[in-house]
């Protein structure tokens, strides 16, 4: 017993303590993971933020893209030209998205949005490798997965660039969603559908804008993870592990999706590193949800999200 | 013309209020059942009872499970695979461990021990509502299955990780295990599944079903009219536990012969939503014809091209399953969100009036 | 089941209800402020006020959905001011609501049963087999509440479902349902709000006779003046949160506080 609570409680902390290198190593390898999940996130909450819907196929969005990205240069174009392309394939997908799911579901309980979703992540999953195969694919962006040292410590600089992306994005989103006419108008259409369209905002316009920005975000993650490990089919269980980024940060956060991602990925890194072998590994399969879940009875809103009052 | 109510008059509450008021529905029921007790066993070949409807009538189980949890009572689940898994294993554990209990039981204790589980993870649901309870129904299934494929005690320490199911006889017939004939495996799962069906329908249409409903339309104005929501809540998750666990065990004892973790992992969670929302959120009959559906489509796929003289390769035969799938549930959430169920309703209603139009 | 008592009558003793200095805010929004008002066991008080005042947060704490910041709530004398909704409604508390809050899942009779929960002991077990006491408890609930079909006479729409209904209807529908609970008090959140003359007229004659039969405590919320000052004995004004009148109806309608608030003289 006393053995138990000490290799529960003492063990890994101890750990922990006496190797900060390594534990170093262990956190940036988790905020890397994070920011994967974290970019995942960020086409969620956009989607969510400007038009309501949860859209379950976001993951299967990254996956899409980088095989469109990946499949492009393997017969010959050049990266910027794949990019485009890729670009323009995720602008057709938003608009067909928009034409065929979203628009007959408009103003739906969103429970029966989501359930949507849910269908267009199997069909555009049976679709994408119905197109472009099912083999993993190597991505090559022309930024070298090696590492450099700094402060004794190993940095990737796949994954610092992905960092400075990733910041990027997120300033770039937040300065739209707060300072323009058209971020205003998004958040009035995540509020209610029917009384945008009544003030006269198109609806159908902000949609396509939408599910585009978050096909584009899409592509930079699913960039960033092809090129670390390759474009392959785990590429969308990703979506899976996005949702309890969201939990944690909230659904209309785009701070709370970085934060939360980077707290998902550095906990299940640590946890994995230092009280896997405890239990025999593998606990990166359960601990990002049942981590959202402790948080959840806690705090049912996330971290930034909004506090929500029931009305009689 | 044939399907006319006009002259049955109900004069009592009890007649209004039995399952099948309408005269023509009590004979094709009755048609029904004799067809599947009597006729399937007789007629079917090995390959239609194996492959097709003994998978149906355990999906539809498993189904009927989450119909309730979902569909009556509004709890999104996404743990069904992880449920039917408590109900594998456990029945596992249970057979190996008393070689003389009558499989039967088995499965009813292995149904107790989920729904045991499923009020666990059921608590939160006081808390959350809607798809933030569907991620934490996810922490279920991952959690679940982690730990079955952790732990070797549960496999009894096989070096091979899977459970077999023992082969077990009722009355001297075998019921489980490689000697036991598949009409005998399909009349069990018929078994089961008739007289689950038939509970559900008894709770559904009594107080139980009237609180699930309440809470899923309005559950602030149902609290105030004095539901309790915890406890109507978590008997929800318990009975769907219950089914989904028998349903597990089945899978294994009746379908399958063995297994090992991945038979239960997400995509059957999806697999058996799916079936829920083709076949008809809240309705019994949805949940049968959802299954049926769902387990049809790859039997299609297979043999139609078959039929027609094409080749289709296995790989692009499951992404345009999946494809297929995706585009159906888009299609039936836009067109009928009631699923298969209204849509056999509509027919019903056309049927009272043909052949007039209106 | 409750057989019709007669016309109440309307005694002074342990008053039904007690609001008690009840101060209710949301954040920075005081909605109410130390209101106090008694209720009478067989009374129907009408609640009016301009929108805002605060007449849906009076009924939500008298229902148990928000707990007052301060001040205390009294039912037959008895403190039950931190009860949750389920067990308000235990109580014999019933209330429709502004919107109504009917079941769209479900007919209109299952709606109407819903109203008997409370009233329903169960063993599911046997409930699962629909046999014996179960089914004998059904048919006897279901029988109850074919009364009030025929008391507010929607017998033809009982098998429809409660989401298919005009407006009107739906009023009458969720009136059933907290009748079929047998409440000692009825809160009633304008009943008549879209109602045409009628329609009125039908909700009117319902509400008396609800309360000449059966004996039961009406509290309702209403705009309308004619409506007001025909059925109610008492008639409570609040504006701003605050009350700023309390008596019989022509007392009411003559005060110059009230006359006031209607016209929107602004107030500190």
């Amino acid at each position: 017993m006393l053995e138990l609570l000490y290799g529960v409680f003492v063990g890994p902390v101890k750990d922990m303590v006496t190797g900060p290198a390594f534990l170093a190593e262990v956190v940036i390898g988790g905020l890397a993971a994070g920011l994967m999940y974290s970019l995942v996130a960020l086409g969620f909450v956009l989607i969510y933020k400007a038009s309501g819907v949860f859209n379950f196929a976001q993951g299967v969005m990254v996956l899409f893209a980088a095989l469109t990205l990946v499949g492009l240069m393997e017969r010959g174009a050049p990266l910027v030209l794949a990019l485009l392309v890729t670009m323009a394939v995720m602008g057709a997908l938003a608009f067909a998205i928009e034409r065929v799911v979203l628009r007959p579901l408009v103003n739906q309980e969103q429970i029966i949005l989501f359930m949507a979703t849910i269908g267009l992540n199997f069909f555009l999953e049976g679709f994408g490798e119905l197109v472009w195969g099912s083999n993993v694919k190597k991505l090559d962006v022309g930024i070298p997965d090696s590492s450099f040292v700094v402060w004794g410590v190993q940095v990737n600089r796949l994954e610092l660039t992905a960092a400075i992306t990733a910041a990027v994005l997120v300033a770039g989103m937040a300065i739209f969603f707060q300072r323009t006419r058209i971020g205003r108008a998004l958040r009035a259409v995540a509020d209610d559908h029917e009384a945008a369209l009544s003030i006269g905002i198109p609806l159908n316009t902000i949609w396509v804008v939408v599910w585009s920005a978050a096909g584009l975000v899409a592509i930079v993650a699913g960039i960033m993870w092809g090129a670390k490990s390759g474009v392959q089919f785990s590429l969308s269980l990703i979506a899976l592990k996005a949702l309890p980024v969201l939990i944690l940060g909230g659904f209309t956060s785009v701070p709370g999706a970085i934060v939360g991602g980077l707290i998902i990925g550095v906990g299940e890194k640590l946890a994995e590193v230092y009280w896997g072998p405890l239990v025999g590994g593998a606990i990166e399969n359960w601990f990002a949800y049942v981590l959202a879940l402790a948080f959840l009875l806690v705090r049912p809103q996330g971290l930034f999200g909004e506090r929500i009052i029931e009305r009689v | 013309m044939i399907y006319r109510e006009a002259g049955q008059f109900k004069s009592t509450y009890a007649s209004d209020q039995a399952l099948f008021p309408i005269r023509q529905d009590r004979v094709v029921v009755g048609l029904a059942v004799a067809a599947a007790v009597i006729a399937v066993p007789l007629v079917a070949d090995e390959y239609w009872l194996q492959a097709v409807l003994i998978p149906f009538l355990i999906y539809s189980l498993a189904a009927l499970g989450l119909n309730l949890l979902t569909g009556y009572a509004g709890q999104v689940s996404l743990g069904t695979g992880g449920f039917m898994a408590v109900g594998a294993y456990s029945a596992f554990k249970l057979a190996s461990a008393f070689p003389g209990l009558s499989v039967l039981v088995v499965f009813l204790l292995a149904g107790l021990v989920t729904a045991l589980i499923g009020l666990v993870f059921g608590l939160p649901s006081l808390r959350i509502k809607g798809f933030y309870l569907a991620v934490a129904t996810l922490a279920a299934q991952f959690f679940l299955l982690w730990l079955f494929n952790k732990v070797a005690w549960f496999t009894d320490y096989a070096s091979s990780g899977t459970i077999t199911a023992p082969p077990r006889t009722v009355a001297s017939i075998m019921v489980t295990g490689p000697a036991a004939t598949a009409p005998v495996r399909y009349l069990t799962a018929l078994a089961f599944v008739a007289v689950f069906a038939l509970i559900a329908k008894n709770l559904v249409r009594g107080r139980v079903g009237r609180s699930w409903m309440a809470i899923r339309d309005r559950d602030i104005a149902a609290e105030i009219i004095g539901v309790r929501p915890l406890r109507t809540k978590l008997l929800a998750f318990a009975i769907s536990s219950f089914f989904c666990g028998v349903a597990g065990a089945e899978y294994v004892f009746l379908y399958l012969g063995s297994a090992e973790t991945l038979a239960f992992d997400i995509n059957v969670s999806f697999l058996v939503l799916f079936m829920v929302i083709i076949g008809g959120l809240g309705s019994i009959l949805g949940s049968f014809l959802g299954a049926a559906f769902i387990v049809m489509v790859p039997i299609f796929l297979t043999n139609v091209p078959h039929l027609l003289g094409l080749a289709m390769p296995v790989a692009l035969q499951k992404q345009i399953e999946l494809m297929v799938f995706g585009g159906l549930i888009i299609l039936f959430l836009i067109v009928e969100p009631h699923g298969l169920a209204r849509l056999w309703q509509i027919a019903k209603e056309k049927l009272r009036l043909w052949p007039f139009p209106y | 089941m409750r057989e019709p008592t007669g016309p109440p009558s309307v005694t002074s003793g342990v008053p039904l209800l007690e609001v008690d200095e009840v101060s209710v805010r949301f954040g920075a929004i005081q909605a109410l402020d130390r209101v106090s008002l008694e209720i009478e066991r067989g009374e129907i008080v009408a609640i009016i006020g301009p929108n805002g005042a605060g007449k849906t947060t009076l009924l939500n704490v008298v229902s148990g959905f928000y707990h007052p910041s301060e001040g205390r709530i009294r039912f037959e004398g008895r403190d039950r001011t931190r009860l949750r909704p389920y067990d308000v409604a235990a109580l014999g508390v019933a209330r429709t609501f502004q919107n109504v809050a009917l079941f769209k899942g479900m007919s209109v009779l299952d709606n109407i049963m819903t109203g008997r929960l409370l009233k329903m002991r169960g063993s599911f077990l046997l409930e699962a087999l629909y046999w014996g006491p179960a089914m004998q408890q059904e048919l006897l609930h279901r029988a109850f509440v074919e009364r009030i079909i025929d008391f507010l006479e929607i017998e033809a729409i009982r098998k429809a479902g409660a989401g298919t209904l005009p407006y009107g209807l739906q009023k009458r529908v969720e009136l059933a349902r907290a009748l079929a609970a047998e409440p000692k008090l009825l809160l009633l959140d304008e009943p008549m709000a879209g109602m045409n003359v009628e329609e009125k007229e039908d909700m009117c004659r319902f509400i008396l006779g609800v309360n000449d039969e059966f004996g039961t405590t009406i509290a309702l919320i209403e705009h309308d003046m004619s409506v007001v000052m025909d059925i109610s004995d008492r008639v409570i004004a609040l504006d701003y949160g605050r009350k700023i009148a309390d008596g019989r109806p022509e007392e009411v309608r003559a005060d110059q506080g009230v006359i006031d608030a209607y016209l929107g003289v602004s107030h500190a």
